[in-house]
């Protein structure tokens, strides 16, 4: 009873606050303090508006890690779907006229096929999510080196795209943070104010009830899984942008790190509960601690640690389970 | 005498297992152009032991419903640690095998801890933990490098009498004094029944925490016997991130493979085994039929793929549709 109502309270913002949500936000703050006593550029607009931008091509895989966390699912095919989209959208874009048009949709829709298949295996199949992402992982990564003959890809990104990663259609506000914010509100109201939103928290919660309320589970499970294809590889599209190509590994630092932002957020990785609010928090963290290690000059290892540490950590604050036989 | 079919029933998923290697095995040595000599054996044994290893230490958490997804970072971490520890004097190469295994041991035994104490999910977890080893791997090596006592390296990987793999040896050495005590005792039953149900287990009072700390811990004991041999191999530790990805992934495929459900309480290490022996053995295939190397790893995705999809079939069974969502 009480996980039913939460999700609709946690979304009015003036309403009482998530203690997870509420204390991701406490670290985002102490992060910055900490950052600020390191170097005083830390609190100016200008790398705050830098860590924005960064933010938001994870904030745009983390929306699609949520919505499958939100099923009580887990979408491990994100680093060669991320992958997928942008080499496939360069590639388009690399034919020119016609195919420079079509590119961001193109490599967005490999994306959302790859994730249809993953949706398939999940709920048709009931085959689990976290083996068959695992596999389909696997497919997109053979297929790709397939494509690439091993080396990195010679296309370019399209003009469109690099617009879309780097330019400012608002003066002072990255194309990339319009990106994420349009994303954003658009799972907003996807997950508050359609029936389809509210059957994902219900499938979450118990899916067999769901079931028996009339939701047709397995359409919705599988349309979860598509759009979070759909958005792992728009984030590759805008990765591609940014550095203007692809490359072979370029999805491997972003699987961990949406999970961990997701989780950070107060997103229960059982399914069930979480606000977006949550993991805009959980987006920005990750951000800024990636940015203060760096400019701290961690080493690759130390910050592979660290990651590990904080996710069990925090998960050890909020995401346990109920005991067996109490 | 009488339980002879009994003990068909409960093995036939193992039996299947060894009867895909056996006709895989076949197939690959027919068309090899050597064909069927002691050398081409030992390559083999050689390739498709460190799989075994690392799958056998998939198998015994997958029996407890679990799933590591650490295991090929923990081959990686004690692959970077051999490098340094096992050279010197004999007494030193000892201590250095010793304390190679223990780590192995210990970081198994954090993921039990976690899992069982910590009440956290055992994928997000051992994603973590991953980090965190892949993280101290990094340190240990952060170029590829090191060295490994040669006596040492050369009689393990070589072949015994001239004839038989010493690798396979050792393999069958592990499996008499790990899988077969720990499978007959209180234990290792206790941990299929808590694989079957936890519930239930727990009402029957089966000792479900011992189960499974035993399970974590010998498993990471396992991947660090497959650590220790693939710096026998080698001769070096390499902080590889892709290698230890593909080990996980592998691990699962061949516990697939062998028959081990992923829902717990089913299949047998041994099975395990002989699922890394045949999806090893698949692999190779490809290159006795001349295909570029190129496929490669499209084909292994493939055949993991089709691994996970076969366990779909049993859905054809089910007649109450709230099974399902088991």
């Amino acid at each position: 009873m009480k996980e039913l109502a939460s999700p609709l309270r946690k979304f009015s913002l003036g309403g009482r606050l998530d203690p997870a949500v509420a204390t991701a936000f406490a670290c985002i703050v102490i992060l910055l303090l900490i950052g600020s006593l390191y170097s005083r550029n830390f609190l100016s607009p200008e790398y705050l508006l830098q860590q924005l931008k960064v933010a938001a091509f994870l904030g745009v895989v983390a929306s699609g890690m949520m919505l499958v966390i939100l099923l009580g699912q887990i979408d491990l095919s994100v680093p060669w779907v991320l992958t997928v989209g942008a080499m496939m959208s360069s590639a388009l874009a690399g034919y020119g006229g016609a195919g420079e048009v079509f590119a961001i949709p193109f490599g967005v829709a490999c994306g959302l096929a790859i994730g249809l298949i993953n949706g398939i295996g999940v709920a048709y199949m009931r085959i689990p999510s976290m083996i068959i992402t695992l596999a389909t992982n696997a497919v997109a990564q053979g297929l790709m080196v397939l494509y690439t003959g091993g080396f990195s890809p010679k296309d370019t990104a399209s003009p469109a795209m690099r617009y879309l990663a780097t330019g400012f259609a608002i003066p002072g506000v990255p194309n990339a943070l319009v990106c994420w914010a349009v994303v954003g509100v658009a799972v907003v109201l996807l997950l508050t104010r359609t029936t389809f939103g509210r059957s994902i928290y219900a499938i979450g919660n118990r899916e067999r009830a769901a079931y028996l309320s009339g939701i047709n589970t397995r359409r919705v499970v599988m349309a979860v899984f598509a759009i979070s294809g759909g958005l792992s590889a728009f984030g590759g599209v805008l990765l591609a942008g940014y550095a203007s190509k692809a490359a072979q590994s370029m999805g491997d630092a972003y699987l961990l790190p949406a999970i961990a932002a997701v989780v950070l957020g107060g997103t229960s990785i059982l399914g069930g509960r979480g606000s977006y609010l949550g993991t805009i928090a959980g987006v920005l963290l990750v951000t800024l601690l990636q940015s203060i290690l760096s400019v701290m000059q961690m080493p690759e290892f130390g910050r592979q640690i660290l990651y590990g540490a904080v996710i069990v950590l925090m998960l050890l604050l909020y995401g346990r389970e109920k005991a067996i036989g109490r | 005498m009488s339980d002879w079919r009994f003990r068909l029933a409960d093995n036939r998923s193992t039996l299947l297992a060894v009867a895909i290697f056996v006709v895989m095995f076949i197939l690959y040595i027919s068309n090899h152009p050597a064909g069927l000599t002691a050398n081409v054996v030992q390559t083999a044994s050689n390739k498709a032991v460190l799989l075994a290893f690392v799958a056998m230490a998939q198998a015994l958490v997958v029996i407890t419903a679990g799933i590591d997804l650490s295991v090929g970072m923990i081959f990686v971490l004690t692959n970077c640690l051999a490098s340094w520890l096992v050279v010197g004097t004999p007494l030193e190469v000892g201590f250095g095998v010793l304390a190679v295994l223990a780590t192995g041991a210990a970081c198994g035994a954090i993921n039990g801890a976690i899992v069982i104490f910590g009440r956290l999910q055992p994928i997000v977890t051992t994603i973590a933990t991953g980090a965190i080893y892949f993280g101290i791997a990094l340190a240990l090596r952060p170029f590829p490098g090191g060295s490994v006592d040669e006596t040492l390296a050369d009689a393990l990987t070589g072949r015994v009498f001239g004839l038989v793999p010493a690798s396979l040896l050792v393999l069958v050495a592990v499996v008499a004094m790990i899988w077969i005590p720990y499978s007959r005792s209180v234990t290792g039953r206790a941990a299929y029944a808590t694989g079957s149900s936890e519930a239930a287990a727990y009402m029957s009072g089966v000792p479900i925490r011992r189960a499974k700390f035993v399970a974590y811990t010998l498993s990471g004991l396992l991947a660090a016997i497959g650590g220790l041999f693939l710096t026998f191999f080698t001769y070096t530790g390499d902080a590889a991130y892709a290698s230890g990805n593909a080990y996980t992934l592998f691990s699962i495929a061949a516990v697939v493979l062998g028959g081990v459900s992923l829902f717990g309480g089913r299949g047998s290490a041994i099975g395990a085994i002989f699922g890394a022996l045949a999806f090893r053995t698949i692999g190779d295939l490809l290159f006795v039929f001349d295909f570029d190397p190129l496929w490669q790893p499209l084909f292994q995705g493939l055949v993991l793929l089709f691994a996970v999809s076969v366990g779909a079939v049993a859905l054809f069974r089910v007649r109450n549709r709230l099974d399902w969502f088991a």
